[in-house]
């Protein structure tokens, strides 16, 4: 029999970003015993990256705007995939969101008269992005981490979780994991978990999320018998660089057009005026002289079209580049040198000059960008009830990236940043009255955590096998190629059986030097989520037969209406899939994906979408 | 004779030489790689763990000098490894990257950092004063751009914590952790004590607990920090000087004490400080010119820099 320490709690928050911290914070203030447990050390998260800011309706710079306006927005810019309640909540709350975290300590950049300045985004009618520079991600982790050491919460570091574990009703009762630094298991019990783990992209090559977004929580979500959906949409940034390498899948903010910066190929046009799509023709700029009159005044011009949704800016890069107008290193050159003086763009994109300048020796003050789409973030996700952020199972609540519907086909930017604050915490909320209301104590089936353990150690006990990295980094290729920015259903396919074959081989996998701090062993057990989740995304690409968003085929290049109807739901198959997967998981081969109905939008919220329209 | 292009060649190669072991000892291992264009020491020792080390230890996640985790000593300066461009350090030699030296090993270019969330946990935490009508009314605080950006500053920090690794009060001396805060939190202190809002009173504190005094001023922290942060011009030297207000006037002091504390404004502030604000330049001869032992350890009972401490350097 395996050994393993044991932890006790009512919530455990499984992800320690933005929408972990908010959740931890509001379950604890409910009075719960509420531990957080996270992959990284605490403060370390992907949310840090997040430069732009974060979207809520406050109107401090422009009064009309409202969460009305916001809703509005938010709904169009998904291509009206999200699940309505989820977008109604954000944008009614983000503002709230907002003002707690200055109670908090947050310093956010100011108005002349001294409130929360707001930016312009993509997508966004009003300027309505609360920022600090372009470092607010790292402001939002910060504060909230600041938060919650002051209310005492318990926080497990350097911890990953490998599965979840349920009592026998089914209800999920805690999850089994093992500490980084010594390898040794651990078990923690709660009467409700919440995941908020983050995104998926370490499955692509090129891509901007950090090594812990290896899709752990879609994964656990899905093996415990949780449905996914929309894991078919995810957001390719359409400005990643492509080049040095040492910056390869660094995003450069959308802030960067924000402020003038302009998309040329290699002739040197400013190619984005040839791709405005009819849908937003009439507020957008169609010659250069009316683009350049909006950066200072908005009511001289309409906006520039470097500003349109960036789905729509990814998928005119690409095209551009598959035309042969690209850059030298399969990108196109993004400018702000040449229309900006240094000094504006030192104090206006200061961590974007100073990250350029260090990392690669890029100046951006005095050349222009290589940038090209970079895999960025998961509209998709755990299927959850928008009020609660309860999941489809007993005990689990999902939020922030982990969790779908809220963005729909397509997130503005901004959003996200808001989405974790407002569902974090009503995720917190959710999960505190489930564990207050759950009798008794959680109870888990100590032959699931010794299956568990067993699975994860099995490597060891091999030799001569697999090398975990090759088979990340075939992954990452059979991603990038298959199931990318551009997609056809025959490559769909070939993505299908390729990951089959990855399974198998993730199966082979042989290790040494012992399980304290080893990065080898550590991508051995991310395998099996980065595998299940690819799974996902490529069965959601190959039944959504339309382009819709961040999804785009190219076999069927225009949305379908009857599918923007539907969500793609992804579960494992009525027989509960087995452990004939990786690690003892259910094997990909067992997902099954089937259309369900979208919610419902009511007639009054219909007409708030034409009337503001 | 050394090769000028080492590291930029097809066909040429780079030697690192990256310390293994864990607490009970290790030594350095040399690790012969292709050399690459445009990469980082991150990117190579990615390329070790994927082809000849699978299980070299080595932390890290955003490799973009945004998270703070990848923390180590190369050729012997702190330093990110995802910050550290190849092209930077000097061609045809080998490159040595050991872990930080002020933290217990835990493998190979891990460390156990647990001593900094400790200390971040006895840092009283940040307190609003409450809102005015108007702030009420519109929902949020107000507050100037010029009063928010002196804070913003030590808010950039990404918690490397290579300032607490370089900083000789800890570096050589573990038995001083029990009593020194460190760079890192001398600059969150700062950063609450600045804050426009904030009504709590952590001088004593620092005086008292957390080791201001032991800090005479080298500048090793704002040196190796990634992210520019005057950490001694704009946190310390502030901070000493409003320990030595709290502990010179004990009037102010006990009036302190008895009624709640109202913050000066940072304009106030300014007046007082010379170093204040990030604006402020700092005369150097007001740096190099303090005397040592410090004004603030000189002239607190019970805070005295130790003596045969190499500080003063």
């Amino acid at each position: 029999m395996a050994e393993y320490e044991t932890h006790d709690f009512d919530v455990i928050v499984v992800g320690a970003g933005g929408a972990g911290l908010r959740a931890a914070i509001e379950a604890r203030s409910k009075g719960m015993r509420t531990a957080l447990v996270c992959k990284s050390l605490l403060g370390k998260a992907h949310t840090v990256m997040a430069e732009g800011g974060v979207a809520a309706a406050l109107g401090n710079v422009h009064e009309e705007d409202d969460w009305k306006v916001h809703f509005r927005d938010t709904m169009r810019g998904g291509k009206m995939l999200n699940n309505w309640r989820m977008a109604q909540l954000h944008a009614q709350e983000a503002p709230d969101r907002v003002r707690e975290l200055e109670e908090w300590g947050a310093l956010f950049d100011r108005t002349e008269d001294g409130l929360i300045l707001q930016r312009d985004f993509g997508g966004h009618r009003f300027a309505r992005l609360a920022h600090i520079g372009d470092r607010t991600g790292l402001e939002l982790i910060r504060t909230l981490q600041q938060k919650a050491v002051a209310d005492g919460i318990e926080v497990f570091m350097e911890c990953k979780v490998l599965r979840l574990l349920r009592d026998a009703d089914g209800t999920v009762s805690g999850l089994v994991g093992y500490w980084r630094p010594s390898g040794e298991f651990v078990v923690f019990t709660a009467k409700a978990v919440v995941l908020a783990t983050g995104s998926v992209g370490k499955s692509w090559m090129y891509t901007s999320n950090s090594w812990e977004s290896t899709g752990d929580g879609q994964a656990m979500a899905l093996w415990a018998g949780g449905d996914l959906i929309d894991m078919e949409a995810i957001q390719f940034h359409p400005t990643g660089m492509v080049w040095p390498l040492s910056v390869r899948g660094l995003l450069v903010t959308e802030g960067v057009r924000g402020d003038g910066g302009v998309l040329r190929n290699s002739e040197g046009n400013r190619f984005m005026f040839d791709y405005i799509p009819p849908m937003f023709a009439a507020e957008t700029a169609d010659s250069e002289d009316e683009a350049d009159k909006w950066y200072d005044d908005h009511a001289a011009g309409r906006r520039p079209p470097e500003l349109l949704p960036r789905d729509e800016v990814a998928r005119s890069i690409n095209t551009e580049v598959k035309g042969g107008r690209g850059s030298p290193h399969g990108g196109v050159f993004l400018d702000i040198a040449t229309r900006r003086t240094a000094e504006d763009i030192r104090r206006r994109l200061p961590s974007m000059y100073h990250q350029f300048m260090e990392l690669a020796g890029v100046d951006i003050t005095a050349e222009a960008m290589e940038v090209g789409p970079t895999c960025h973030y998961i509209m998709g996700g755990v299927r959850v009830d928008a009020d609660s952020a309860a999941s489809t199972v007993d005990g689990l609540f999902a939020a922030g990236e982990v969790a779908g519907g809220m963005h729909g086909a397509n997130r503005l930017g901004g959003n996200s940043l808001s989405d974790l604050l407002v569902f974090g915490r009503r995720a917190g909320i959710g999960a505190a009255e489930f564990a207050a209301d759950r009798g008794g104590a959680a109870r888990v089936d100590e032959g699931e955590v010794a299956t568990a353990i067993e699975a994860a150690v099995a490597p060891f006990a091999r030799q001569g096998g697999e090398n975990p990295y090759d088979i990340h980094h075939d992954l990452q290729e059979t991603m990038q190629s298959l199931v990318g920015i551009i997609r056809t259903g025959p490559e769909l396919d070939e993505a299908l059986g390729q990951l089959e074959v990855l399974e198998e081989r993730a199966g082979r996998v042989s290790l040494s030097g012992g399980r304290r701090y080893n990065p080898a062993w550590n991508l051995t057990t991310d395998l099996p989520s980065m595998l299940t989740v690819s799974r996902c995304t490529t069965l959601g690409a190959i039944n959504r037969k339309e382009s819709r968003g961040g999804h785009t085929r190219d076999d069927f290049p225009k949305p379908v209406p009857e599918m923007g109807l539907v969500n793609f739901v992804l579960r494992i198959g009525a027989d509960g899939g087995g452990d004939g997967g990786v690690g003892g998981t259910p094997s990909i081969r067992s997902i099954g994906v089937s259309p369900e109905p979208i919610p419902a939008m009511p007639d009054d919220l219909k007409e708030l979408l034409e009337e503001t329209a | 004779m050394t090769e000028e292009t080492v590291g930029t060649e097809a066909g040429e190669q780079v030697t690192m030489r990256v310390w293994r072991g864990d607490d009970t000892g290790g030594e350095f291992a040399a690790y012969v790689m292709p050399a690459q264009e445009g990469e980082v020491v991150l990117d190579v020792i990615h390329r070790v763990q994927a082809t000849q080390a699978p299980d070299l230890a080595c932390r890290w996640n955003c490799k973009a000098g945004k998270c703070g985790s990848c923390s180590a000593e190369i050729n012997g300066r702190p330093a990110l490894l995802c910050m550290t461009r190849m092209d930077t350090l000097p061609a045809g030699e080998p490159v040595t990257v050991a872990p930080m030296r002020a933290f217990p090993i835990l493998r190979d270019l891990v460390t156990d950092v647990s001593y900094n969330y400790e200390v971040a946990k006895r840092i009283p935490p940040f307190d609003p004063r409450p809102k005015t009508v108007d702030e009420r009314e519109v929902g949020g605080y107000r507050m100037q751009q010029i009063d928010v950006e002196r804070s913003q500053e030590f808010r950039k920090c990404i918690e490397c914590f290579l300032c607490q690794d370089v900083c000789h009060v800890m570096r050589d001396h573990e038995e001083n952790k029990t009593a020194f805060a460190g760079p890192r939190f001398f600059a969150r202190s700062a950063e609450l004590e600045m804050h426009p809002l904030d009504v709590n009173d952590r001088r004593q504190l620092l005086q008292q607990e957390q080791g201001l005094g032991k800090c005479n001023i080298t500048k090793c922290c704002t040196e190796v920090c990634p992210e520019h942060i005057k950490i001694t011009d704009n946190a310390i030297i502030p901070m000493k000087e409003r320990v030595v207000d709290a502990s010179y006037d004990p009037v102010a002091w006990l009036g302190r004490k008895i009624l709640k504390r109202i913050k000066r404004s940072a304009g106030e502030a300014s007046a007082t400080s010379p170093a204040a604000g990030p604006a402020a330049v700092q005369p150097r001869s007001l740096v190099h010119g303090i005397p040592v032992p410090d004004p603030v350890g000189a002239t607190a009972p019970g805070v005295t820099p130790e003596a045969g401490d190499p500080l003063a350097g």
